[in-house]
């Protein structure tokens, strides 16, 4: 019996035994704690659709601000057409170009329309006149609808006024001109950026705090004490740890995923399969981090809080909030440190523009380094004594 | 594999000269002990005298500032890993998962220590510590009792060749705590030895050996009858009335180094016989109380020691 007891412990199989003794636990323990467990799921669902409907979706009905500087009858037309599109409510009306500029400024007016002086006059001579759009796009995805709508207009606003004599002016091309100046953000992104990098930030956030707490957590029960006199070693208390999640994250991967294809209708152009393996090399580096930290914080509320203290840079400098190439050279180099900056190049790579795995062999690069030195640095803080 | 040679002596844990401090206040204090294996070895003291942080010494938890020894033949400073794979430690408060069921947390630990079949294991376990129809409740449900015996349990099954046991049945209802300690004999006798700390006097006399820390001081290990003789302590026994003036006049007598009400009668201890008779004649003369003479007990014992290592400690 005791040559038997000796040879336990040992080996491959008995690590593997361990680290299955540690998964099982932990798999345990997630499903009995109901609210984490909802959590997992409530969080991610919630904040696809708050983020996805808020920024995505075409708003309709945005305050608009008209600065009206000639009489003939076209303004009207013009302006009933606009509301009838839906996207533009005409609720101010500015005296002078300076109550316009404000009426912008102060973020009352989404847009502000002007319609110069002998619009009306100009227009019956053929000289195409041309209105003023001059939309905040400072939230690019909020006005991009509504400009196109607008230049869908010009072509026929003027149908029923121009008749008899004045036919002729139907021809092509339009009788007048919009002339659209895109504010404050010239470039304007395209919305599909955003489902795919919400996937990024949401699976940042929940690996990163599920994780956060799980060695804190046996700390201050003290159910640590009892850990580690067994023998289990860092390696295999890490991994057993990190396992559990690697399942939950694939869910919210899963659900994510559902509901940008179906949902947002937000293409998969590239490898799925590809996709969904990065995604879990992500995963397991989100959880890494939030292990680290775990070994680090002496107890669960500052655990949280350096999670929280990662996720902002990983939120701000990734190129999610700012276009990665817009941002400041300072601000770029510490983007490219963060594992968010290059999952969302893999995944806006693969999902809209068809990367291949050649093109995003350094991205993959950076994100496993980044993992294996917070499991290295998770592993030496660990601390297998009470010391 | 290799297999790790246990070496045949008669010492289960052999350490000397441990000394651990926190935040510079050393909190146990050149701790030299032998134990033999097979025994139920107590170790007794106060609250905060260091037991529980010695026992975390001897499994690899904490790591001495400086002294050496062995457990099992482990050295504690460099073989902590062999240690935990022989070593059943249970702790002072309850450590196992209060989310995780009896059987759950049983599994674990079983899978842990690389046991063949971990469920059959852990049921085997289950059955012998009368838990079969608990199995499945949370172990953060169970009570006081059945907490420590789900602990025993679990610090049994891997089937380790030492026990350390700390306070295990603190806040134990006697019924429990007799139940617990026949358990512990048994294991004895199946060849396990056990090292448990206490602070009830009636446990140190179901032990074979003990040992007395005071404020990170061993100040007398040895059997209950060895440290009682040890201690050299010379008693006479009061009854009668007027005890409680008695024990008054007694306290301010040079010789009398203890006095202590226990029921109906009056212990008066001192360490020195022929200063405590001397001290004590008149009053003895003057026939208001029986005298007579007592055999100092355990608790007298402990007491006299306690008061001592304040007073150098003061
Ligand atoms: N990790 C620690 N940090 C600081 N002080 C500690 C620590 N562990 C124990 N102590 C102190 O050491 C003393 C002895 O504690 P302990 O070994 O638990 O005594 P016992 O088990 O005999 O009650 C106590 O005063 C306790 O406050
Ligand atoms: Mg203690």
């Amino acid at each position: 019996m005791s040559a038997q007891a000796n040879a336990r412990g040992r080996g491959f199989r008995a690590s593997f035994l361990r680290w299955y003794a540690m998964f099982v636990k932990e798999l345990i323990q997630l499903r009995r704690d109901r609210i984490t467990f909802a959590t997992m799921i409530f969080i991610p669902l919630a904040q696809l659709l708050l983020f996805g409907y808020a920024i995505n979706t075409d708003p309709r009905n945005l305050p608009t601000a008209v600065l009206i500087q000639d009489d003939s009858p076209f303004v009207r037309t013009f302006l009933a057409a606009m509301r009838a599109s839906k996207y533009f409510e005409v609720t101010y009306v500015a005296a002078s170009e300076a109550e316009l500029d404000h009426l912008l400024l102060s973020g009352k007016a989404q847009f502000g329309v002007q319609i110069p002086a002998n619009f009306g006059r100009d227009l019956m001579r053929g000289e195409r006149p041309a209105i003023l759009i001059i939309a905040d796009a400072t939230d690019p995805s909020a006005t991009s609808g509504a400009v196109s709508a607008l230049q869908g207009l010009t072509a026929s606003v003027f149908t029923r006024d121009l008749q008899g004599a004045s036919a002729s002016l139907n021809a092509k091309p339009a009788p007048f001109e919009v002339r659209v100046h895109r504010r404050y953000n010239p470039a304007g992104e395209t919305r599909l950026n955003i489902v795919p990098g919400l996937m990024g930030t949401i699976l940042t956030l929940t690996m990163l705090i599920f994780t956060a707490l799980s060695v804190t957590r046996e700390i201050e029960r003290g159910t640590m004490e009892s850990l580690l006199s067994m023998p289990i070693n860092p390696v295999e208390i890490m991994l057993g740890k990190i396992a559990p999640y690697v399942l939950i994250g694939g869910l919210q991967m899963g659900l994510i995923l559902g509901a940008a294809y179906w949902l947002f209708g937000v293409p998969v152009v590239g490898n799925l399969t590809m996709l969904i393996a990065l995604s879990v090399l992500f995963i397991i580096n989100n959880l890494s981090i939030g292990y680290t930290f775990s070994t680090i914080a002496t107890n669960q509320l500052q655990a949280m809080q350096m999670s929280f203290f990662f996720f902002l840079p990983n939120l701000l400098l990734s190129g999610f909030m700012f276009p990665f190439r817009g941002m400041p050279d300072w601000a770029q180099v510490v983007g490219e440190i963060l594992p968010l900056t290059h999952y969302l190049r893999i995944v806006r790579g693969v999902m809209l523009k068809g990367a291949t795995f050649a093109d995003l062999e350094w991205d993959v690069t950076a994100m496993t380094l980044f993992m294996l030195a917070a499991m290295a640095v998770a592993v030496a803080r660990f601390r297998q004594t009470l010391d | 594999m290799a297999i790790a040679t246990i070496p045949d002596g008669d010492i289960a844990i052999d350490v000397a000269h441990l000394t651990k401090s926190f935040n510079g206040r050393a909190v146990v204090r050149d701790l030299t002990m032998q134990v033999r294996k097979g025994l139920i070895y107590g170790f007794l003291g106060p609250n905060g005298s260091g037991k529980t942080t010695t026992l975390r010494m001897l499994c690899g938890l904490l790591t001495p500032d400086s002294g050496h020894g062995t457990c099992l033949g482990f050295d504690i400073l460099t073989q902590a890993k062999e240690i935990k794979r022989h070593v059943g430690y249970m702790t002072q408060r309850f450590s196992l998962y209060a989310d995780l069921s009896i059987r759950e947390n049983l599994e674990f630990v079983a899978r842990v220590h690389d046991l063949p079949d971990p469920r059959a294991a852990a049921k085997a376990a289950i059955d012998r510590l009368g838990l079969s129809n608990r199995a499945d409740q949370l172990a953060g449900e169970l009570s006081g009792g059945w907490k420590q015996r789900l602990a025993l349990g679990a610090c049994i099954l891997p089937e380790p060749r030492l026990l350390l046991l700390d306070e295990p049945t603190a806040g134990v209802d006697p019924k429990a705590r007799r139940d617990f300690w026949d358990e512990i004999h048994t294991l004895a006798n199946e060849g396990l030895t056990v090292l448990v700390s206490t602070h009830y006097m009636d446990e140190a006399e179901r032990c074979h050996e003990i040992a007395y820390i005071a404020y990170g001081d061993l100040l007398a290990v040895g059997t209950v009858d060895e440290v009682i003789a040890g201690a050299h302590l010379a008693n006479w026994i009061v009854t009668g009335e007027g005890l409680a003036e008695l024990a008054r006049q007694l306290r301010t007598l040079p010789g009398v180094d203890m006095v202590a009400p226990f029921g109906a009668s009056l212990h008066v201890v001192g360490r020195d016989a022929q200063k405590l008779d001397d001290a004590t004649a008149e009053l003895r003369a003057s026939g208001a109380q029986v005298w007579a003479r007592g055999e100092a007990t355990l608790e007298d014992v402990f007491i006299d020691l306690m008061g001592r290592s304040k007073d150098n400690f003061a």
